[in-house]
């Protein structure tokens, strides 16, 4: 019975409105004041059953609800006759209700469709070689799935047989499809959109990507910060102080009509409600933009941001060092070339690495003995020759010659900030070469972007030598740069910042600077394998994608500001309501609950506002 | 002890998150400190001893109090 009521309470609602309407048609227009009167009552009747029921649920797990205080209100309103503002009380209880759920839907829309795209199940090899269908959640690691065009991957896994055109924006925002062939990865929620695949299982349900995102995202809707726990507490005892209140004051003044104004005005809604409609609808947005803001209290620190502190290689840079230019001062260049490859490919220091690629295929020669000089370079004996790759300072100790055209020639290089590699043969330099590591696309761009956001310091911190990273802070615009940094130099550079009060937020390698990344209030993992990133970020960028930092920067503000506002419409709607009950002739329940239900309104239309977030420019 | 994960119908009102964390809370064999009703997502979640409550019981409570529920998890800690 009671859940019947409940269950229909959209028609109650709809049906005590009618009512309402055809009582003052008829006080109005027929002069009736009877039927007037008696269908107010049965309005009111009507309007109060699923409220009262569920003020009686709430007393038996002693909460007293918002509930409780109009049901009380409204026998109040009875007990003194005044069925007019009963029935209205009800009918505005009830239609609030409604349109808050409505709304609510909307702002938690953006999250829903995310969770909506997790794959359902999956067409798995059974043990008889055919395949059936079956939940995704009894696909295991190890098992081999069939995907057809238009399904979604519904694990991770890499393909076996077949290739196709995959639609991985549910993982890295992405929505040009990418072709994929054996040996691929695929990925779960990702969509098919051509071809067949037949995939084995490497992980599943919640360990995937898309498993984690989605987690994440759950749970960061739902996280709170210090204010938010503050006003659960504050709620809790702040019913039954408004039951006490208006107690009080029906004893002093013996006005039950002022008392149960009181009642009814008194209700916490928009408070209890604003501030987690501004972190869903926030929260939401990013999701939906390739960001990934970690809770409220992520919002927080991100909005109240003065620092970002990166790392030079493979955050600013791509990581991937290249060969830019280099000089010849031989004619034997191709016996040159194959002496520097075969000793390069020896090592597996990046710039070697960059070296062996731009050669390429070239005649290899058997390197008989080897020394590598720290913070220098090798020296190798090959083909009955000394040779030594490496620095000047290298040069300089193997006392090779240097000629005022070399010398001239170095100093270019260096001034295009690039890292000098030198090969001599026999004491003679025969190779010059220039390496850089090339800067991300639009890198600039998006750090200007984050200063129009009000970041007032962006710093680069790097191990390289400090002439390379004062090139790169110059070209970037970046406010200050420190080379020859070790990661726990980095680290004591961000607890100095921290003791000066700063919010600090630390861009780097999710694997070497790690305690970095702990250290400072928000970090930001790159490049080093979504997973990885996933776990260790406070901001998750997805696909590693730096151009999304200031949407997320700008997103953090926004949300923090939509709070506050939130936060000021609720308190201070109660506070003119109660000022004004006292001080005004005008206020009475009717008017008290309309505004109340109004106010709920504006702060989860002011929450979806968020929604639409896009940064200016 | 189990943990549990229990989904509900969308959560609209702002007190019936109080009443569902002191519905469970009230119930012998649930951990009164991990008692988490999430507005958003409109879950609770809460570890108990298996022991002393079954899951079917909490979620009766639940429905009780008038709130659907929709899907249970359940995992061993």
């Amino acid at each position: 019975m009671q859940k019947m009521i409940l269950e229909r309470k959209n028609h109650i609602t709809v049906i005590s409105g009618i009512l309402i309407a055809t009582a003052f048609i008829s006080k109005l227009v027929f002069g009736n004041t009877e039927i007037f009167l008696w269908l107010l009552v049965f309005a009111s009747f009507l309007g109060v059953t699923p409220i009262a029921i569920q003020a009686y649920q709430a007393l038996k797990v002693k909460v007293v609800s918002i509930d409780v205080l109009v049901t009380i209100a409204v026998a109040g309103a009875f007990l003194i006759r005044n069925f007019e503002e009963s029935a209205i009380v009800t009918f505005l209880f009830l239609f609030g209700a409604y349109l808050e759920q409505r709304t609510l839907n909307k702002t938690r829309s953006a999250i829903k469709e995310l969770t909506e795209m997790a794959p359902e199940s999956a067409l798995k090899q059974m043990d008889n070689g055919e395949f059936e269908i079956v939940e995704v959640g009894e696909v295991e690691v190890g098992d081999i799935l069939l995907v057809k065009t238009g399904a979604k991957i519904p694990v991770d896994g890499t393909i076996i047989t077949g290739e196709g055109y995959i639609n991985e924006a549910s993982i890295t925002g992405e929505s040009f499809p990418v072709f994929k062939k054996r040996d691929s990865k695929v990925f779960a929620g990702t969509i098919l959109e051509n071809g067949t695949l037949k995939i084995i299982a490497d992980r599943v349900g919640e360990d995937t990507t898309f498993g984690k995102i989605i987690e994440l995202v759950e749970e960061a809707q739902d996280s709170k910060s210090e204010a938010e726990r503050f006003i659960d507490r504050f709620s809790k005892h702040y019913t039954p102080a408004v039951l006490v209140l208006s107690f009080i004051v029906w004893l002093v003044s013996r006005d039950i009509e002022l008392a149960i104004t009181i009642l009814v005005l008194g209700c916490p809604g928009a408070l209890v409600i604003g501030v987690p409609v501004s972190n869903v609808a926030g929260i939401g947005n990013g999701a939906k933009h390739g960001v990934l803001l970690k809770g409220s209290e992520v919002i927080g620190d991100l909005s109240r941001l003065d620092t970002i502190v990166f790392d030079k290689t493979g955050t600013l840079t791509l990581g991937n060092p290249k060969v830019v230019q280099q000089k010849i001062y031989t004619d034997e260049f191709e016996k040159i070339f194959g002496y520097l490859s075969s000793i390069e490919k020896e090592s597996n220091h990046p710039l070697a690495k960059a070296i062996v690629e731009y050669i390429g295929d070239v005649k290899a020669y058997p390197v008989e003995r080897t020394e590598v000089i720290k913070g220098g370079g090798i020296i190798a004996q090959i083909d009955g020759h000394r040779v030594a790759v490496g620095n000047v300072a290298l040069m300089e100790k193997e006392n090779v010659y240097l000629s005022e055209r070399i010398k001239k020639d170095i100093l270019e290089m260096q001034n295009d900030g690039d890292s000098l590699v030198l090969t001599s043969l026999d004491g003679e330099i025969q190779l010059l070469m220039g390496i850089r590591d090339p800067i991300r696309q639009n890198v600039k761009g998006t750090l200007q972007k984050l200063k129009k956001l009000g970041v007032k310091n962006l710093v680069v911190l790097s191990g390289d030598n400090q002439g390379t990273v004062d090139l790169v802070a110059k070209e970037l615009g970046l406010t200050e740069a420190f080379g020859n940094m070790l990661p726990e130099d980095k680290q004591s550079f961000i607890k100095n910042l921290q003791a000066k009060g700063q919010t600090v937020a630390f861009v780097g390698d999710g694997v070497n600077d790690s305690p970095s990344l702990a250290l400072a209030q928000i970090g930001i993992a790159m490049g080093s394998g979504t997973d990885v990133a996933i776990e260790t970020s406070d901001v998750v960028l997805i696909n590693s994608d730096f151009e999304r930092l200031p949407h997320a920067l700008g997103l953090a503000k926004a949300t923090a500001k939509n709070m506050r506002q939130n936060i000021v419409i609720a308190v201070g709607v109660v506070l003119v309501l109660l000022i004004s009950v006292f001080f005004s002739e005008w206020m009475n329940m009717s008017i008290g609950m309309l505004v109340h239900e109004l106010s709920i309104l504006a702060v989860i239309l002011n929450g979806m506002r968020l929604l639409r977030y896009r940064l200016k420019y | 002890m189990k943990k549990a994960i229990i989904q509900l119908e969308p959560l609209t009102c702002p007190s019936c998150m109080q009443k569902i964390e002191n519905g469970v809370k009230s119930i012998d064999g649930v951990e009164n400190n991990s008692v988490n009703v999430l507005f958003n997502s409109s879950k609770v979640k809460f570890n108990y001893d298996d022991e002393r409550v079954t899951i079917k019981e909490v979620e009766k409570v639940i429905e009780k109090l008038g709130y659907e529920v929709k899907k249970a998890q359940v995992k061993d800690i």
